[in-house]
């Protein structure tokens, strides 16, 4: 008798407690690691405020330049399992997704600023260009799927 | 007396690359047409399982950050290599273009135009 109930017990534990853990972990490690980030994010854009990154070909052409070089930044994410789990819902009733988009607004800026650490010392990045991609993961029940965002674009330098 | 031996050449001057047609005060005087280099990568199971468990509580999986700009770098390596051999010193408008090719791997290709420049008088 009491030895059925402790195996239905641990059976209940093990079929939803670890679903549920793993939701409760990926809505506070997640929601923490988000805000950590976007400070991160806002803290380091300000500093490179002088250095803007543009997708037009175009920079001052009255100005010698020094060096024109091409950079890049990358960066790959993946969803925590409690904004999997509002995506799952989502999918359901359709609409907006803010749980993703926040997840690759934040990796699409983190992408363009690692570009611009590459040349701290240029004055212009011209032909911006940002790329997503889905790497597929090996199996699709439980494999790691995620997303590459890559920035590139040329770093122009004028001569002082 | 012992002369160090005469420099036949110069050592090569690094191939400039740029994602825009020209190089800003350059003038191309040859064009040597489309290069490229591709790499095909897979992920390696270690990788894969840190992966799987970042994954859990979501963010960067930096293993795989670094594993692509590696194969980004081998790509661009490798299309730099062919634009050397054919006597180029810049490589002009580079594209890079990402694909998942099989379950777990992706490619990684960069292609642009070889091109010879010489400065603006």
């Amino acid at each position: 008798m009491n030895g059925d109930a402790v195996a239905m017990l641990v059976g209940l534990v093990l079929q939803f407690g670890v679903p549920v853990a793993l939701i409760a972990l990926g809505y506070f490690a997640g929601r923490e690691a988000e805000r950590r980030h976007y400070a991160s994010i806002q803290e380091r854009e300000a500093r490179f405020l002088r250095l803007p990154a543009v997708p037009t070909k175009a920079w001052d052409t009255t100005r010698a330049v020094a060096e024109a070089r091409l950079v890049c930044g990358s960066v790959v994410v993946s969803a925590d399992y409690f904004k999997r789990l509002l995506a799952a819902l989502r999918n359901l009733i359709g609409g907006r997704m803010r749980a993703y988009e926040s997840l690759l607004d934040r990796a699409r800026r983190e992408a363009v600023l690692r570009l611009k650490e590459q040349c701290p010392d240029a004055h212009l990045i011209v032909n911006l260009r940002i790329e997503t991609s889905t790497i597929a993961s090996r199996n699709r029940q439980n494999g790691v799927s995620c997303v590459e965002l890559t920035a590139y674009g040329t770093a122009i330098r004028y001569q002082e | 007396m012992n002369l160090p031996p005469p420099i036949l050449s110069a050592p090569p001057a690094p191939i400039l690359i740029t994602n825009i047609e020209s190089i800003p005060g350059k003038r191309v005087v040859e064009h040597y047409g489309l290069v490229a280099g591709n790499t095909v990568r897979a992920k390696h199971v270690g990788r894969d399982i840190m992966a799987s468990l970042k994954n859990l509580v979501g963010g960067e999986l930096k293993g795989y950050t670094e594993l692509l700009q590696e194969a980004r770098a081998e790509a661009t390596q490798r299309m730099v290599a062919q634009a050397a051999a054919l006597g180029a010193n810049a490589i002009l408008n580079v594209r890079y273009a990402t694909s998942s090719v099989a379950q777990g791997a992706s490619e990684l290709f960069a292609y642009g135009t070889a091109v010879r420049v010489e400065n603006a008088a």
